[in-house]
């Protein structure tokens, strides 16, 4: 994984609450054995035509939302099923960061392992960020802070771990395998 | 201080490293389920860095999601129903299980089947036990007192080699069930009920422990459609405290322990039930006597009314209710009961058991499907299947008019081939109702067995009660 710190970008904002992973890669699009080219489906009943085209009135194809890598999102985003492909799905289309007042366990920790930030943000401030589409903030993992554009600064959380991972491209799998020993020692006491 | 919960002394036994404020805590996994859609990406990440799976001997493999539920006797008939991308699915997980020494329940394993319904069914899912999978109805195995949760496939690749997690401990939340269920009004509908009062995020950061006189006359199979469900309320885990139902339940099957191992495992389980004075970070309680049954009528398992209810009429300002009324192409302020059923699904790793297809096969013995209704009814499991069969239900489900399948997750998410049409409407025993969830444009109903049943029968969404 790629350290992330400082991510700045425009916003795109889909208002909806409890968006749930099935939205955002359906399931028969989960029958791939690999990640790439997971992204062309990303929100794929909502983005495209029967025919295959897109549909101009979903805010992902609109020109505003090209090259935005902060998605802000309705209460309660990426609830549902255990699929990493919803992670994997927004990155690959170029999302960094999911900002909402709540993300599903499943989901928060999914994107975490891949570098993709999810940012809570008190209700306040999140209905600020819903109602002004399309600006530039800027999410700071160090100090757990995101910038408005007014230079006003919102801190969230993140849990310690995680944000060392994040600012560090730690490979979890990494750290853990440095706890084979220990992991046998617990075998051998418990089993 | 106050004494343990199940969930903190079953936490607790899995500690291999603690955790601290900069650190999770290192949490050994007892069993891992493995099945073809979240796994490949897994075994991909293994191969490239030169790994082994740490412990096949704790790890459960099988086919489930992508598999076609007709009979399949060869590998060129399963290519010529699968489309290709699964049957791409199903030969790597064959080859992964192969490549990594794994046992697979294939298509020949008369052990297959839904990853949720064999665990349990083998004996493997036992009291106490950390089980993980990625899918995210592995709390359904909390119904047994184990600690049963869903994991990505990031996660999927640290079991298989460590057999660990990284994990911080959630919150721990009550919900207690008081009161007796009326005829006609079943599990399915004691967790619809749950969830549509703690809301679909309800449970999020938490473990949910099922409590009360009245969880605990229910029987496993009920227990396990109501953790099943923990996740649709957004709780990371469902857990039942084990008890003689549960030691009754898991006695002699193939993977339970046996001889003096059962007499020891027997003495630790009784003792993980939650201490009186147990203490949760949330509670909420359920008077089942005044349930109704449940069927939802929008787009996230949240939206339910009971069946003779009337759909809720949104506030001005809740755009994703509107939205989830006009996907469903229903109106406030009108009962759903009456609205006319195209599918009928009756199966999932929510109700596909025994108990489950029993309870279908009493309102189906005698009756019809009604014209222009197609009703399916799939097994959880090849054991299922058997067990269903030695009784004659599918005969009772065939002369109504149903169709019989071979197990597998099918129509619950649609990607084995088994989907809904677009803007057709499915009253399913499934476990989400979310946009496009059983095919492109379905709009889908959830409901118990008895009231899917009821509705084939009548062709409307249907109160299953009169037929009791």
């Amino acid at each position: 994984m790629d350290p992330v710190n400082k991510i700045t970008s425009r916003t795109v904002v889909l208002p909806l609450d409890d968006v749930d992973t099935d939205q955002i890669i359906p399931a028969r699009f989960l029958r791939t054995t690999v990640r790439e080219g997971i992204g062309e489906n990303l929100f794929a009943d909502w983005r495209y035509q029967k025919d295959g085209s897109q549909r101009v009135d979903f805010i992902l194809n609109q020109p505003s939302a090209q090259g935005a890598e902060i998605l802000v999102a309705g209460r309660n985003f990426g609830c549902g099923s255990s699929r990493e492909h919803a992670p994997w799905a927004l990155l690959d289309q170029g999302f960094r960061a999911v900002i909402s007042t709540e993300i599903a366990d499943i989901f928060s920790n999914n994107s975490l392992k891949n570098g993709l930030l999810p940012v809570i943000v008190d209700s306040k401030t999140h209905q600020w960020l819903l109602d002004n589409p399309n600006i530039e903030l800027t999410l700071d993992v160090e100090n757990k802070q995101l910038t408005l554009p007014d230079g006003k600064t919102v801190s969230f959380p993140i849990e310690n771990f995680s944000r060392y991972c994040l600012l560090n491209g730690v490979d979890q799998l990494g750290f853990l395998m440095e706890f084979t020993e220990v992991i046998s020692e617990f075998e051998a006491q418990t089993r | 201080m106050s004494g343990k919960s199940l969930f903190d002394k079953v936490w607790d036994m899995h500690i291999v490293a603690s955790e601290t404020e900069d650190v999770p805590a290192i949490l050994y996994i007892d069993l891992h389920l493995v099945h073809e859609v979240t796994s490949p990406q897994a075994f991909d990440a293994l191969r490239t860095r030169g790994l082994t799976v740490r412990r096949p001997d704790l790890t459960l493999a099988t086919m489930d999601h992508s598999t076609p539920t007709v009979p399949i006797n060869s590998l060129q008939e399963l290519k010529v129903i699968s489309e290709p991308e699964a049957f791409e699915q199903i030969i790597q997980m064959e080859k992964n299980c192969e490549d990594f020494g794994l046992k697979l329940r294939g298509f020949d394993s008369d052990e297959r089947g839904i990853v949720h319904v064999i665990g349990p069914e083998l004996g493997a899912t036992q009291p106490g036990k950390t089980i993980v999978c990625g899918d995210s109805h592995t709390s359904t195995h909390g119904a047994l007192g184990a600690l049963a949760f869903g994991i990505g496939t990031t996660e999927v690749c640290h079991v298989l080699a460590t057999q660990c997690l990284l994990q911080r401990k959630p919150k721990t939340f009550a919900v207690n069930l008081v009161g007796q269920l009326q005829p006609g009004v079943t599990a399915k509908d004691i967790i619809l009920a749950i969830i549509g009062e703690i809301g679909v995020d309800g449970g999020t950061g938490h473990a949910i422990e099922y409590r009360g006189e009245a969880a605990s006359r229910l029987s496993i199979e009920e227990r396990m459609t109501i953790c099943n469900m923990a996740i649709e309320g957004g709780a990371r885990t469902g857990m039942f405290a084990p008890d003689d139902t549960t030691f009754e339940y898991i006695a002699g099957r193939p993977l339970a322990p046996s001889g003096t191992a059962w007499d020891t495992s027997l003495s630790n389980w009784r003792l993980l039930p939650s201490c009186d004075d147990a203490k949760f970070d949330k509670e909420a309680t359920l008077n089942i006597s005044e349930l109704k049954p449940m069927i939802t009528f929008g787009t996230n398992p949240g939206m339910v009314i009971p069946v003779d209810g009337v759909i809720p009429t949104p506030s001005a300002t809740d755009t994703g209710f509107a939205k989830a009324l006009d996907y469903m192409q229903l109106e406030a302020g009108q009962p759903l009961a009456g609205t006319p059923v195209d599918i009928v699904f009756i199966g999932s790793c929510t109700n596909s058991r025994l108990s489950d297809l029993r309870a279908a096969a009493s309102l189906f013995k005698g009756r019809k499907v009604a014209d222009g209704v197609r009703a399916l009814v799939v097994p959880g499991s090849a054991k299922v299947k058997r067990d269903a069969e030695a009784e004659n239900l599918p005969a009772i489900f065939q002369a109504a008019g149903a169709e019989w399948r071979e197990p597998g997750c099918s129509m619950c998410l649609a990607m084995n081939g088994d989907f809904v049409p677009a803007g057709k409407l499915a009253v399913s025993t499934s476990n989400r109702n979310f946009e496009g969830r059983q095919g492109k444009g379905a709009r889908t109903v959830l409901a118990s067995p008895l009231t899917a049943a009821a509705s084939a029968i009548n062709g409307v969404v249907s109160d299953p009660r009169p037929f009791i």
